[in-house]
């Protein structure tokens, strides 16, 4: 393959690598198109999320009826968890995985379907969207014609990728494909069970789920809060553990940390999905069994934080120079931030206030933009300039700059909604001193006009962000750099050494 | 940590002991609530929704209101005191999927049914700002003009029925005419709607238009919201064991 | 491979493998990491003795779930904690059920814990119709002012409250005025509007109007259009309108009336918090004492 890179000897920075004897030609066609969608995705996916945000300060913006609020709230969830995340996952594990075994993914043709497969998927579940098909099902609204479709695309992941780590080189599997391996199968457990339906008939998109009433409440948010344990943080984990090394150029801090961390991680957070039930009709043992577990779940998260930032120790200079690391990072440190802030949520008494409030909210986008899409542009930004063999980026200051905008974004974003989930949920609850109910409810509604306001602006910063990256991938990719590099480039991808 | 090498080095092995760890807490956190009598608590009154208030369902899940709204209210005291009596498992016992919701942008809906006339909810559907000018809610003036889908009502009744709703065969068979009927002014007491469906049913042309109407259906729907349960016979403290199931009769 | 390799930096033994150039030293997990993760389990383990936590083969306990030692259950922290909002009323709640609407205006105390009360529970079930400040829209009447489609002493509101008008209630307020657009021409409609017109003083009466007025309308609404409340029909002459003043909207109500609902709150409110909305409505500023209530029109 003409674009694909041969690793023969290829010199991994600084450090020396003991030199391979055969030649391997990886795919990284298929990267490329998924780190491209993923952008694509992402930015779609941030825009919409900025036009709830405005709806939510303007109603006047409800402008049609498949632009309204509860029609394209579920399309933003969607695009950024699974357009913008699943592409980044892919892409990534693809590139990982190949570079780790150090073999060639596994047929050239079912991936290239993945990767049609994937993004089929996502039109059918989007387009849905707006023209009201779902099964009203949190993160798992596509209807049952999607649904299977997304099963067979899946399957095929999980066979490329179990093929590929069959033709390793090295005997050992590296930890990041442990996650990966945990995540796919997982995922591919949880969207079976919570998706199962009997549509009206063959014809129609329309159908049931088989679960009902409390049963269906259970299962859902099983999966729900499976679908943050192994969509967006295990699988998340195995970016970190390759590109935070990779970048830091400096070996993971713990093996040990690793094996602990991972399975307490996977069998913990497994029990964990009655904290989004708490005080509902689920009987009152269900509830405490996912607020302990998520109490547990606080150090096997941690696990991951320390392996990523102990990494660096020794190191800690190049935090200075690279501003892709710092990305990453950074996110780590929302990553700590957000498995703090969801055992302390899991507790009942705390999720007796912050439960249906914009608390969850501001706790989703700490998770969501600081961890998951920050490691996901670091993951990106190192990315590009290998697959297209440039010399680096066309811009680190444009790195920084976009690092400090999207930062400043997040933090906005998330105390408005700390101030307005704690007030909401405060509003709701009082009591005068003679024992009656303080506010109604659009009295609440009212006070959160200015809290809707600041979080759509930090929601624009985090766009604005993520333009300028688009803007930098596409100077890099077109072989340019900056005029004005001050910044010197100080990492250089091995790649392009080669 | 030695013998971990071993699963290191077999992909298949590691899949498999990830395939078991994930589940034990899965299997153990959802299998007994298959109970049905110890999960969902003894109280009259529950039934499937009739064949005008599925439609109205399923409006509630295309435009996604569940997006904004809850229909859940929690044993607290303030929830108890603004929505009413907390929500019990039976009450829901028919949604699939149920509606819960995560997410209170809106006020709680569980009992919602007979707060309000027919003529409000026309009116706050088509544009929430004339009745509540603070409101953030987007206008659905859409509904009031599209007819509702009652064609093959009977097709969606089936296939509840196949994930066990218990819809008869004759409720299925007069599926269309039941949604109509329901829809009529001034019915026929005599009317088999309510020997089907119960005397609670409210039947009602809901948005005063003569044809029958997405909003018809939602109104429908809406307005029957919590007024199921006979609440008033409902005791806890019975509920919470498994032996009083018996005596006090079944939701099912 | 070896297993002595070394990370030269830090001098730490690595696991001797290496992907793509990355390394793992085999340091031992923190410590504290260890001991914390070690605290929450036991918490954990705890927490789930004390409260309902495991599912009972035998589906015995609570909703099939082991009691735990502390006798807790949601619904009985739910009475706990009501219990707390109730000591908080109790300064005034026993005298307020046993005292009369007289006894109440006479008692201030009384009364100002009457209009709390009322006032917490317009907002979240009345103002959506009858305006934040109770001053109505279109179609809901304005609770501010001193007409009253059905009587402003507190024996009238509550009843108003409690079934409701042309609600589903048993012992609902109802009232029908007979839709004219069936029964009448247009130009007599539009002769008759001008009377009404006419009734709050004007000169936009024909003698067709009168002669409609008085032989159609005047059994409800008065020969002098002043209402009947026992009728629920409203009074024409006040230039305060339910449906709109103009022309066009009074000719609207006549051919086709609207007959808005009010919904009965008796079963959905408990009969104290009625009573305070009572008063609560009654001090808006219309309220009338027993001896205004003449039934019919003044
Ligand atoms: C953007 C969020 C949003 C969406 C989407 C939304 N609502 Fe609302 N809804 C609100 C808010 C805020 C209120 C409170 C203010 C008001 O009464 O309009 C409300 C109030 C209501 C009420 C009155 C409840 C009460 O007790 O006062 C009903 C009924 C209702 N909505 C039904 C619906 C239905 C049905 C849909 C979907 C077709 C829907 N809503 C979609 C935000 C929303
Ligand atoms: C669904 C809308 C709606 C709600 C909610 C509502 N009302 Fe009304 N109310 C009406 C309408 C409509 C009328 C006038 C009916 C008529 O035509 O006579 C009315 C009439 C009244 C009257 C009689 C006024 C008169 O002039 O005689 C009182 C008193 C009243 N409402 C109080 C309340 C109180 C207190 C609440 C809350 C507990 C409340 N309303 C909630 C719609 C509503
Ligand atoms: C059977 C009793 C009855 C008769 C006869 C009757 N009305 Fe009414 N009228 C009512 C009632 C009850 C209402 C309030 C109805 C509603 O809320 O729609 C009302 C309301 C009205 C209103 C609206 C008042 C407002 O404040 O907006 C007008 C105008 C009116 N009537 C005019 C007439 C005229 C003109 C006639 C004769 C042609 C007439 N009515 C005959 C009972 C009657
Ligand atoms: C520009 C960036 C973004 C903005 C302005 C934004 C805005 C919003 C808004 C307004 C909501 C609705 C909140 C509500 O209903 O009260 C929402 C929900 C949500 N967003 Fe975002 N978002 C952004 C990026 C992201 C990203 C990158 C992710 C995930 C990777 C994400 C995941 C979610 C999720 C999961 C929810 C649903 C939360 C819940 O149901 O509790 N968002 N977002
Ligand atoms: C130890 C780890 C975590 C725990 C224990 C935890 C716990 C919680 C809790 C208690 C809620 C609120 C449920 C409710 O009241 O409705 C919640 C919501 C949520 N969390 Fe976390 N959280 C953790 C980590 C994360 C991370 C890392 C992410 C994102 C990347 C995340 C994403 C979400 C989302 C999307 C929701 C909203 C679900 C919904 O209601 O739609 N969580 N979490
Ligand atoms: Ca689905
Ligand atoms: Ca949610
Ligand atoms: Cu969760």
């Amino acid at each position: 393959m003409a674009d694909s890179i041969a690793l023969a000897g290829a010199p991994a920075n600084d450090v020396a690598t003991p030199p391979r004897t055969e030649t391997t030609v990886y795919n990284d066609e298929i990267v490329k198109k998924f780190t491209i969608a993923t952008m694509v995705w992402g930015i779609a996916g941030f825009a919409v999320g900025l036009l709830l945000a405005l709806q939510m300060a303007f109603p006047a913006l409800n402008f049609h009826e498949m632009f309204s609020f509860g029609r394209i709230r579920p399309l933003h969830t969607s695009a950024v968890i699974f357009a913008f995340g699943g592409n980044a996952l892919f892409a990534t594990s693809f590139f990982i995985v190949q570079r780790t075994t150090g073999a060639r993914l596994w047929n050239d043709g079912l991936c290239t379907f993945i990767f049609w497969g994937y993004q089929a998927f996502i039109l059918m579940a989007g387009l849905g969207y707006l023209f009201g098909v779902t099964q009203g099902k949190e993160y798992a609204e596509p209807e049952w014609y999607a649904d299977l479709w997304l099963t067979i695309v899946w399957v095929a992941y999980l066979i490329v990728f179990l093929m590929t780590l069959a033709r390793r080189k090295e005997p050992h599997i590296y930890v990041a494909n442990w996650f990966f391996l945990a995540f796919i199968i997982t995922v591919a457990v949880l969207h079976l069970c919570n998706n199962l339906a009997v549509p009206i008939n063959l014809a129609s998109w329309k159908s049931y789920p088989v679960w009902g009433g409390v049963q269906s409440a259970m299962i859902q948010w099983w999966y729900g809060h499976n679908a943050v344990g192994f969509f967006l943080t295990a699988g998340f984990l195995g970016i970190m553990y390759y590109f935070v090394p990779k970048r830091a150029n400096r070996p993971i801090y713990s093996y040990r940390l690793s094996i602990l961390h991972f399975w307490s991680l996977i069998f913990i957070y497994i029990w964990a999905g009655p904290h989004h039930l708490h005080y509902t009709a689920l009987p009152d043992w269900a509830q405490t069994l996912g607020m302990t577990f998520s109490i547990m779940l606080w150090m096997p998260s941690w696990g991951g934080m320390i392996n990523g930032i102990m990494t660096l120790s020794g190191a800690w200079h190049k935090l200075r120079e690279d501003p892709v690391l710092r990305f990453m990072i950074i996110s780590l440190a929302f990553y700590g931030m957000s498995t703090f802030e969801g055992p302390l949520m899991s507790i009942k008494s705390v999720n007796a206030l912050s439960h249906y409030t914009d608390w969850t909210i501001g706790h989703v986008h700490s998770g969501a933009l600081g961890w998951v899409a920050f490691i996901s542009f670091g993951a990106v930004y190192h990315l590009v300039p290998v697959l297209w063999k440039r010399d680096g980026l066309y811009s680190n200051r444009l790195v920084d700059l976009h690092l400090w905008i999207a930062t400043t974004g997040i933090v906005v974003y998330i105390a408005a909604m700390w101030v307005s989930g704690i007030l909401q949920g405060w509003m709701w609850r009082s009591y005068d001193s003679l024992g009656f109910l303080q506010y109604s409810f659009v009295e609440s509604v009212v006070a959160m006009h200015p809290m809707y306001l600041i979080r759509a602006f930090g929601g624009l910063l985090f766009v604005v962000g993520a333009l300028i990256m688009a803007y930098n991938l596409w100077r890099t990719i077109q072989g340019k750099t900056a005029p004005t590099a001050a910044t010197p480039n100080t990492y250089r991808t091995q790649g392009a050494a080669a | 940590m030695q013998h971990h090498g071993k699963i290191e080095r077999n992909s298949i092995l590691m899949l498999i002991l990830v395939v078991i760890t994930i589940s034990i807490g899965g299997l153990v956190e959802v299998v007994p609530l298959f109970r049905q009598e110890t999960t969902i608590e003894p109280v009259r009154g529950i039934r499937p929704y009739t064949p005008l208030e599925l439609v109205g369902f399923n409006v509630y899940i295309k435009e996604g209101c569940y997006n904004c709204h809850s229909q859940q209210i929690r044993p607290l005291r303030d929830k108890v005191e603004r929505y009413g009596h907390y929500s019990l498992a039976a009450e829901s016992m028919y949604d699939h999927p149920f509606q819960w919701g995560s997410k209170r942008t809106g006020p709680d809906l569980a009992r919602v049914g007979g707060k309000y006339s027919d003529e409000w909810h026309v009116v706050h559907m088509k544009t929430p700002q004339i009745l509540v000018p603070e409101s953030i809610m987007p206008p659905y003036p859409h509904l009031a003009e599209r007819g509702a889908t009652l064609r093959n009502i009977d097709d969606h009744m089936r296939a509840l029925q196949a994930v066990g709703v218990p819809y008869s065969d004759e409720q299925i068979a007069n599926a269309y005419r039941d949604a109509v009927a329901q829809a009529q002014n001034e019915l026929d007491p005599d009317d088999p709607l309510y020997a089907r469906y119960g005397d609670k049913v409210n039947t009602r042309n809901f948005d005063g238009d003569t044809t029958i109407t997405e909003l018809d259906a939602l109104v429908a729907y809406l307005q029957m919201l919590g007024t199921l349960a006979d609440l008033q016979a409902y005791e806890p403290e019975l509920a919470t064991t498994k032996a009083a199931t018996d005596e006090t009769g079944d939701a099912r | 491979m070896s297993t002595t390799d070394r990370d030269e930096m830090s001098g730490a033994e690595t696991t001797g493998h290496e992907w793509d150039g990355i390394k793992e030293l085999n340091l031992p997990a923190p410590r504290w990491w260890l001991i914390v993760f070690l605290l929450t389990v036991i918490w954990g383990v705890g927490y789930m003795v004390v409260y309902p936590a495991w599912p009972t083969l035998s589906g015995e306990g609570n909703r099939g779930g082991t009691p735990g030692t502390a006798g807790w259950s949601s619904y009985s922290e739910l009475s706990d904690s009501q219990q707390e909002i109730m000591t908080r009323r109790a300064a005034y709640l026993a005298d307020f059920r046993e005292a009369s609407y007289d006894d109440i205006l006479a008692d201030p105390g009384l009364f100002e814990f009457a209009r709390a009360g009322g006032g917490a529970a317009f907002k979240d079930n009345c103002a959506t119709c009858h305006g934040t400040g109770g001053a109505g829209a279109p179609g809901y009447p304005n609770l501010n002012d001193d007409a009253w489609i059905w009587g402003g002493t507190h024996a009238d509101i509550e009843a108003s409250i409690a079934y409701g008008i042309r609600s589903a209630h048993g012992e609902t307020r109802v009232s029908q005025m007979p839709a004219f657009g069936d029964l009448l021409s247009a130009e007599e409609i539009s002769a008759v509007t001008g009377h009404v017109l006419s009734l709050g003083g004007g000169d936009s009466s024909t003698p067709l109007g009168a002669q409609i007025f008085s032989e159609q309308c005047a059994l409800c609404h008065g020969e002098a259009g002043h209402g009947n409340r026992d009728l629920g029909a409203p009074n024409l002459a006040d230039a305060i309108w339910l449906y709109g003043g103009t022309a066009g909207e009074i000719s609207t109500q006549i051919r086709s009336p609207r007959h808005g609902q009010m919904p009965a709150w008796s079963g959905r409110l408990d009969a104290d918090t009625i009573r305070q909305l009572t008063i609560f409505v009654h001090s808006l500023g219309g309220g009338e004492g027993a001896e205004d209530s003449g039934g019919s029109a003044r």
